[in-house]
């Protein structure tokens, strides 16, 4: 058994896990933070992507042992104060989920990729870098304008800050 | 509240819990004690279990139980069984081969399930299951769909000699050969629809839970139709009477069709929660899923159409190998025959047809429905064949259909159908228009220039929705009624629960069903909640596929609705003391028409409950229930255009655009129906392009993950040029046709033209991937 010890959306949390137990797993059944998924079992699907120190990271690629003494940031902890982070509100504005699986992973993967293209994203770029993300509901055609138009008011947001 | 209402964009209200990860899907529910299953499945395609030892995996770490096929027989479980009961030509019933939930004899795929663990933790149940020690004899495998049916080809059941499930066929063939006779050209094709893995994203999961105390059991499961499985589960399988069994799909993460089976899981795991003592909890892992999830489609075809010499079609010929796996899965006959030959006029007035189908075992996962469900496979045959004899008259493509398209309504098919409504040129043009298809052959210049291959294809489907009126399919072989039901309770300050027998899996019936009651009340769409998808909250309903929600469910939803509005109108008509003809309910109040007379609706609501003061002999309470029978299907119907550019070096295809241009009849919400157009393309683009499940000789599955099987991803797609006519549907009270297959349906056969257009070579198998568009390049060289 492995003692696991994270700071998971703000809180310090400590448990103790099989060695092989994936931070994907630590998450949903010891933490209870169901809103990760697990969607395959080769790393492909990217519905368990969390940010691990602030960069999106598949959760089903770590172990929860690796993970101790990282900050993470689930779903569940992107809108802390119950006010919709920008990507929150830019899926749900452009219907940019349907039945909901892939989301949580989709946005934490937006939300990175935002961040890494501080002077905005073109429809191309969006396509590649969600690679690592699949939906088969949605035909990505919306989660793309989605992701498109929460760069764009956070960028304008930025700009206003500034 | 006209924002809220029928036609109005309205955001959806159930994103808010998807969006901040408080879904709550089947492998998030949690009870005390629940325990973790995992199933020991067959690694052989085909086998004799000689042996199963399972002493070593009983001592194993955690381990609670470890069951086999014998004790659940021995427990008078049932098989699993096809319930759409097909005749082959020759009058006899359809050879249905016995499917045992767990393996006792014979395996007959791989992934087969044979025993089941049932441990502390995940991990244990699957270290445990590597410990049951099954043996096996082998025997020979048929995989080959073409292949099943040869003479000394392996058999799989004795129930079906020759691998034969049934020879069914449709039409007149008489009057089709006749109509050959006279042909002044006639097309001929061999055509495979290969298999394709639905891959919902959320992986098939369960949790069975019996209690002792009641001697009940609750199921939740990943369902596109709880009530049907209940039934299923409780009339066919034997596990529990139906008032001592719910079942609950919760949110659900994509159906796609391969979630309205009852597969062995589900019910393996409430007779073993029974016998062990615990709730029992199955999550599929991907890999199980590819393995044991209903496959779709799987066709090898022939097809012959014949025209006259004005280029007029005069019959239409095909013969069709339908491959169904290892087993007959629950709806698996009507999908070749039902939903696969009635459509095989398309959007043509063809004189005469004759389809022949056989359906096929083989050592294969079972195959079912999957998006679109025969429709798919009915509009590939039609329109590659289409595009075909266009380029062999030298015709335009588009000119060729529009000369053969039905133009009057109702239109009597030779394949059973009888369309209601459409206008095809509509559709046509619409999609010609937006596909600037005129100005094609001057892009296909330039590209050319660059060196690249431009090609440009045409498809112009039709499929049928809204299954469907419950006579004609009771006579047509099915074993249920295809009717659905809704409740619509106002409670007591008026808001409005709406129960409803369809289920959503991603299409967004919070939202869709609510505007009904919004657009019908004027009560805001905040104050009306829809319940769904558990068989203690819900009237029995059939669920959700073949894109029936709108046409069928709403419909209930609509005779619900009007019966609560005559009660309410009766109400008020008392209390305003008018007549009940001049009341009238808008924007949230009760009027009387051409007064200053009005209640506002929660006072209506209230005055039903407290049931003071009431019309003479009316019963108290305002909530009404409906069930609706469709008296047809729908026919939506449309234009698929595909442009493609490829590299004539590597083979790879880029989609340059693709226009959509598809009837749906009325439409409640647009941004709704847009989302499922999108997500049905995706799904034909990815057959079409990168979707391909390949056995090997032994029926070893060789794509049997994401890093195998090649599912559409953002970097594959464009974005899409998509835009609705409108024909409503004179057969439902709203005139939906439907719109959630429609994209899988149309699209293929668009985009194998459009490649077949700039390669020049017609003879290309799907998933065009770039190998195989390479090869038929360098073949037509």
């Amino acid at each position: 058994m492995a003692k696991v010890e994270l700071f998971v959306n703000g809180r310090a949390v400590t448990g103790e896990a099989e060695d092989r137990t994936l931070l994907v797993h630590f998450l949903r059944e010891n933490l209870g933070l169901t809103g990760t998924h697990v969607g395959c079992d080769t790393s492909q699907c990217g519905a368990c992507v969390v940010h691990v120190d602030g960069r999106a990271v598949k959760s089903c690629t770590m172990l929860a042992a690796q993970a101790s003494g990282s900050t993470i940031t689930t779903i569940e902890g992107l809108s802390p104060n119950g006010e919709l982070h920008p990507l929150q509100v830019a899926f749900r504005e452009n219907h940019a989920l349907q039945c909901g699986f892939c989301t949580p992973g989709m946005i934490m993967t937006s939300v990175d990729m935002i961040r890494r293209h501080p002077n905005g994203l073109d429809e191309a770029t969006v396509r590649d870098q969600l690679e690592g993300n699949i939906c088969r509901c949605t035909g990505y055609h919306n989660i793309v304008k989605a992701v498109l138009d929460a760069s764009d008011k956070m960028g304008k947001g930025a700009v206003k800050a500034a | 509240m006209g924002v809220e209402g029928i036609g109005a964009r309205v955001l959806r209200k159930e994103d808010k819990r998807f969006i901040t990860g408080k879904g709550r899907y089947t492998d998030d529910m949690s009870v005390p004690g629940m325990k973790h299953a995992a199933f020991v499945r067959s690694p052989h395609a085909h086998a004799k279990i000689t042996g199963i030892d399972v002493e070593t995996a009983k001592k194993m770490p955690g381990v609670i139980g470890v069951l086999t096929g014998a004790e659940l027989k021995a427990d008078g479980i049932g098989n699993l069984i096809c319930g759409w009961m097909i005749h082959s030509k020759d009058g006899t019933p359809m050879k249905m081969g016995a499917w045992s939930p767990l393996a006792t004899d014979t395996v007959r795929y791989v992934g087969d399930a044979v025993v089941i663990v049932v441990a502390d933790t995940k991990g244990q149940a699957r270290d445990a299951a590597e410990a049951v020690d099954v043996s096996y004899e082998e025997l020979p495998v048929v995989v080959k769909t073409a292949e099943a049916l040869n003479e000394g080809a392996p058999q799989l059941h004795p129930e079906a000699p020759g691998n034969l499930i049934f020879d069914w066929d449709i039409g007149d063939e008489k009057a089709t050969n006749d109509a050959f006779a006279g042909a002044a050209h006639v097309t001929k094709m061999d055509i495979v629809n290969g298999r394709l893995v639905p891959n919902a994203i959320e992986p098939r999961a369960t949790l069975g839970v019996y209690d002792a105390g009641e001697d009940h059991y609750t199921c939740w499961t990943t369902s596109q139709n709880p009530h049907v499985a209940r039934l299923v589960l409780s009339a066919f399988y034997n596990v529990a009477p139906e008032n001592k069994l719910r079942v609950i799909a919760p949110d659900v993460g994509g159906g796609f069709g391969s979630k309205i089976f009852i597969y062995p899981e589900e019910l393996i795991c409430l007779w073993a929660s029974k016998k062990t003592g615990v709730p029992v909890k199955w999550v599929a892992d991907r890999t199980e899923s590819f393995l044991a999830d209903a496959h779709g489609r799987d066709h090898v075809t022939h097809a012959e159409l014949a025209f006259d010499k004005d280029n007029k079609i005069l019959g239409l010929k095909v013969q069709t190998i339908a491959n169904l796996g290892a087993y007959m899965s629950l709806f698996s006959s009507s999908v070749p025959t039902y939903l696969y030959a009635t459509l095989l006029s398309g959007q043509y007035d063809i004189p005469a047809i004759h389809a022949n189908v056989k359906a096929v075992y083989t050592n294969t996962a079972p195959v079912d429905a999957y998006r679109g469900a025969g429709r798919p496979e009915a509009s590939f045959v039609l329109e590659r064949i289409m595009e075909t004899a266009a380029r062999e008259l030298k015709v335009s493509p588009a000119e060729l259909r529009r000369k053969n398209f039905i133009r009057t309504f109702p239109h009597q098919t030779p394949v059973i159908m009888n369309y209601d409504a459409g206008d095809f040129d509509a559709t046509l043009d619409a999609g010609l228009k937006a596909a600037d298809y005129e100005g094609f052959e001057k892009r296909r210049e330039e590209a050319a220039k660059r060196g690249k291959l431009r090609g440009i294809g045409l498809s112009c489907y039709i499929e049928a929705c809204g299954i469907a009126p419950s006579a004609a399919v009771g006579s047509l072989g099915a074993g249920v009624g295809l009717w659905e039901s809704a409740e619509v309770r106002v409670n007591a300050i008026g808001t409005i629960e709406i129960l409803t027998g369809s289920h959503s899996h991603g299409q967004g019936h919070e939202t869709t069903f609510a505007q009904l009651a919004t657009e019908r009340f004027g009560v805001p769409i905040d104050s009306v909640s829809i319940v769904h998808g558990d068989t203690d909250k819900v009237q029995m309903g059939m669920g959700t596929y073949g894109s029936r929600s709108g046409a069928v469910g709403m419909s209930a939803v609509v005779k619900a609705l009007d019966k609560v509005e005559a009660k309410a109108k009766k109400i008020a008509a008392h209390l305003l003391e008018a007549d009940e003809a001049d009341i009238e309910i808008k924007d949230g109040d009760v009027r009387v028409v051409g007064t200053d007379k009005s209640l506002p609706w929660f006072q209506v609501a209230l005055a039903a409950y407290t049931a003071h003061n009431l019309p003479s002999g009316m019963e108290p309470g305002l909530k009404e229930g409906a069930f609706y029978d469709p008296s047809n299907f729908t026919f939506p119907g449309g234009c698929h255009i595909c442009e493609v550019e490829i590299d004539p070096e590597t083979g790879v295809t880029e989609i340059i655009q693709f226009v959509a241009a598809d009837d749906f009849g009325k439409i409640i919400n647009p941004m709704i129906v847009e989302g499922q157009v999108h997500g049905g393309l995706a799904q034909g683009i990815g057959q079409a392009l990168l979707e391909g499940t390949h056995y090997d000789d032994t029926g070893q599955l060789l794509t049997a993950s994401f890093m195998d099987y090649t599912m559409p991803r953002a970097q594959n797609l464009p974005s899409f040029n998509i835009m609705t006519t409108e024909t409503p549907c004179p057969s439902n009270p709203l005139g939906i046709k439907g719109c959630g297959e429609a994209g899988a349906i149309g699209s293929p056969p668009a985009v194998i033209n459009a490649i077949t257009d700039a390669i020049h070579n017609n003879n290309l198998t799907m998933p065009a991937t770039p190998q195989t568009v390479w090869n038929a390049i360098q073949a037509a060289k």
